[in-house]
């Protein structure tokens, strides 16, 4: 029998499987930012344990850095919350006290740490890759194990270079067919967790495949794993093929010569084989699949752009009822309601989901010579590190975005859950390009609705949701 | 991980059922970059007057003189007599931080929590479930008798009581060998360190680009 992706990662990574069923898996790549590693090196210290591998580490400051050009150009004196200055100087004095690599505030290459990894080449296909943060998930694009841990498992990986695991199951999403325009692989991330519940995935890792998801772009396929975490799979996959090498090729830490052309038959190796398999498939038809907008508190809460918003009486359970209820309630809408009838006050283009410079691209193509609509009273365009805002800048989308009345800031996780300064006020309403609407997440009483930055550039013209396609098409 | 094989310890009470994580450490302390510091805020809304704010010094607040933790008799202790389903409620690790940064090493009670429970054994501290009515004796003894302490043996899983008498106890192996050896998950996991190494070598061999020192 063949073999699914995964095996081939779990196989190559284990180390020794255990009688209670757990196994012990050599882990590769350890991604390391402020706010889930403190403990850990604590932990290190007080055991007096030395890190297990130096070179698997790489570090870098992101969730609570200031997004203000001019905080920014202060370091970590211009960040005016105490607890987060320590957390960020915490981080630089452990790394520099074990001497770990790390890419520090004030770099070009600092950004969010799902951004930095694959930019720099620090994670690479065939990898296993931890990271004390869920959305550890999105480095799996690149056909590598990666997935989210807690904070004494951080230490664990620190200690012994190794994870204690179970293995999972092997679920495959296929999407086949052709995305229609204005369709993109956040719109395949939320029509899928509509389809499978937050819960689908769990226990199991996600492989995304199918000829849509060949056709994405390394960013698209970043996207999409992202969100694998959204349907409740702590790992998201998709095979190696060109577009894969391609990407991997022009990182700063790919491997060089000799090493390339080893490291290359290998990764050419990395997807199921033909008679692998899984223990659940799910397909999905492309052409189907129209730009999405969540309207609840839970990713799963998702509707087309041309859809309503659920009645009471669709729900089938007293419980889905009463979930429906404390959603609306809490987003402060009316059941059946049209979604392009709601009207969000701020708009956020930014977070691991979407900052890269496809996104900034697919925003930037919508704005250009438009202006933010009326009702609009904040939009902020936060790129995922500064290389992808270095390149943006270079091909003129900060002056588009500026132009239309937005913020372009300095790279970090900024509004995508408000650990900084960026947050929404009570009841405010967002339209948010990042990964999670629940209660509070982008600030208390906060109200966000998941889209792609099309859509979002979208509704910021129109001041509120709308078909992106309809706003390309000259509509307004 | 602290080794334990026999504690000599003094006894202190906290005499109510249901004791849950939040009462043992305070939310807002979870803030904190620290897995130790929180000794002085176990029981914090309890143990004192005014409310406790991470990273603030706790020596000049005011005390709940009647806190049983504050009275003179019990400074020092090391185990700590509850009541049943301690350590209910959320599952964060602070609990047992507190509470071995407190000083405690044991815990009586009739039951506790299950992620407590397994919070404990990851930290070093043994939790001992007795059954009611021995807990209801050991309250009363402690009562009556001024710096009452008991001696635990956790190789043998006896506690001794100062009359004599010895008390059975059980825990399971896992947990138990753990803390004998003074192993946590990553002690466990580095006595494999040959294992580890072996694998690693022929990792390498196979991926050696995965290696390579990142210069940042
Ligand atoms: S951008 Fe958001 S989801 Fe991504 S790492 Fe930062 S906080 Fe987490």
């Amino acid at each position: 029998m063949g073999k699914t992706l995964y095996d081939k990662l779990w196989e190559s990574h284990l180390v020794e499987a255990r009688d209670d069923g757990t196994a012990l898996i050599y882990i590769d790549r350890q991604l390391l930012h402020e706010v889930t590693s403190p403990q850990a090196f604590e932990g290190l210290r007080l055991a007096g344990r030395q890190p297990w591998r130096i070179s698997a580490n790489i570090a870098v400051p992101d969730h609570n850095v200031s997004t203000k050009a001019n905080e920014r150009a202060q370091g970590l004196a211009g960040v005016a919350d105490q607890v987060s200055r320590i957390q960020l100087q915490t981080l630089d004095d452990n790394c520099a006290e074990y001497q770990i690599p790390e890419i520090p505030l004030n770099d070009i290459r600092q950004g969010i740490v799902h951004v930095m990894g694959p930019e720099q080449g620090a994670t690479l296909p065939g990898m296993t890759i931890v990271c004390g943060d869920s959305h550890t998930s999105t480095h799996g694009a690149m056909a590598a194990l990666a997935h989210g841990i807690g904070t004494s498992e951080v230490e664990h990986v620190m200690a012994t270079g190794c994870l204690i695991q179970r293995k999972m199951k092997n679920l495959r999403v296929t999407v086949e067919g052709v995305l229609p325009a204005g369709v993109t692989g956040k719109d395949i991330a939320l029509a899928i967790v509509g389809e499978i519940g937050t819960a689908g995935g769990t226990g199991s890792a996600i492989e995304f495949a199918g000829s849509a998801i060949r056709d994405l772009t390394m960013e698209g396929r970043m996207t999409l794993c992202n969100m694998a975490i959204e349907a409740g799979a702590r790992a998201g996959l998709v095979a190696v093929d060109e577009r894969t090498l391609q990407y991997v090729a022009q990182t700063p830490f790919a491997p060089r010569d000799s090493q390339w052309e080893q490291a290359e038959a290998y990764w050419r190796t990395l997807h199921s084989d033909a008679d692998a398999v899984f223990d659940r498939e799910v397909l999905l038809d492309a052409a189907k699949i129209q730009p999405q907008v969540t309207w609840g508190t839970s990713p799963e809460m998702v509707a087309a752009v041309s859809g309503r918003v659920p009645r009471l009486e669709d729900m089938a359970t007293d419980t889905a009822r009463q979930g429906l209820e404390r959603a609306l309630t809490y987003m402060g809408l009316e059941p059946g309601m049209s979604i392009t009838d709601i009207r969000p006050d701020v708009i956020f283009i930014g977070s691991c989901t979407n900052s890269r410079i496809e996104d900034m691209r697919a925003a930037a193509a919508v704005l250009k010579g438009k202006r933010v609509a009326a009702n609009i009273t904040q939009a902020l365009v936060v790129p995922g590190s500064g290389l992808v805002k270095q390149q943006a800048e270079a091909e003129g989308l900060d002056q588009v975005f500026k132009d239309a009345g937005m913020e372009w800031r300095e790279p970090g996780c900024s509004m995508c859950l408000a650990m900084n300064a960026d947050k929404l006020e009570p009841g405010q309403r967002c339209a948010s390009t990042s990964n999670r609407n629940f209660e509070g997440r982008q600030g208390f009483g906060g109200r966000t609705h998941l889209v792609s930055p099309a859509m979002a550039a979208a509704a910021a013209v129109a001041g509120h949701f709308t078909d992106v396609r309809d706003v390309m098409e000259g509509g307004l | 991980m602290k080794v334990f094989q026999r504690l000599d310890g003094l006894v202190a009470p906290m005499d109510r059922a249901n004791v849950d994580t939040d009462l043992i450490i305070p939310k807002q302390f979870l803030k904190s970059i620290r897995r130790t510091g929180f000794g002085p805020n176990l029981f914090d809304e309890l143990r004192y007057l005014d409310e406790g704010q991470p990273d603030s010094d706790c020596s000049g607040r005011p005390l709940n003189e009647e806190f049983p933790l504050n009275f003179p008799r019990y400074q020092g202790a090391s185990i700590l007599l509850a009541r049943e389903n301690f350590g209910c409620g959320s599952s964060r690790e602070h609990a047992p931080w507190a509470l071995d940064g407190a000083g405690f090493r044991a815990i009586i009670a009739p039951s506790f929590a299950d992620i407590f429970r397994s919070n404990c054994f990851k930290n070093g501290l043994l939790p001992i479930a007795l059954d009611t009515k021995r807990v209801d004796q050991l309250f009363t003894q402690m009562y009556e008798t001024e710096g009452f302490r008991l001696v635990i043996d956790l190789e043998q899983q006896l506690i001794e009581i100062p009359n004599g008498e010895t008390i059975p106890f059980e825990t399971d192996d896992f947990g138990r060998n753990c803390l004998l050896k003074g192993l946590d998950d990553i002690g466990i996991t580095l006595q494999q360190a040959n294992v580890i190494r072996d694998f690693e070598r022929q990792h390498q061999a196979r991926f050696p680009w995965v290696f390579e020192t990142l210069e940042v």
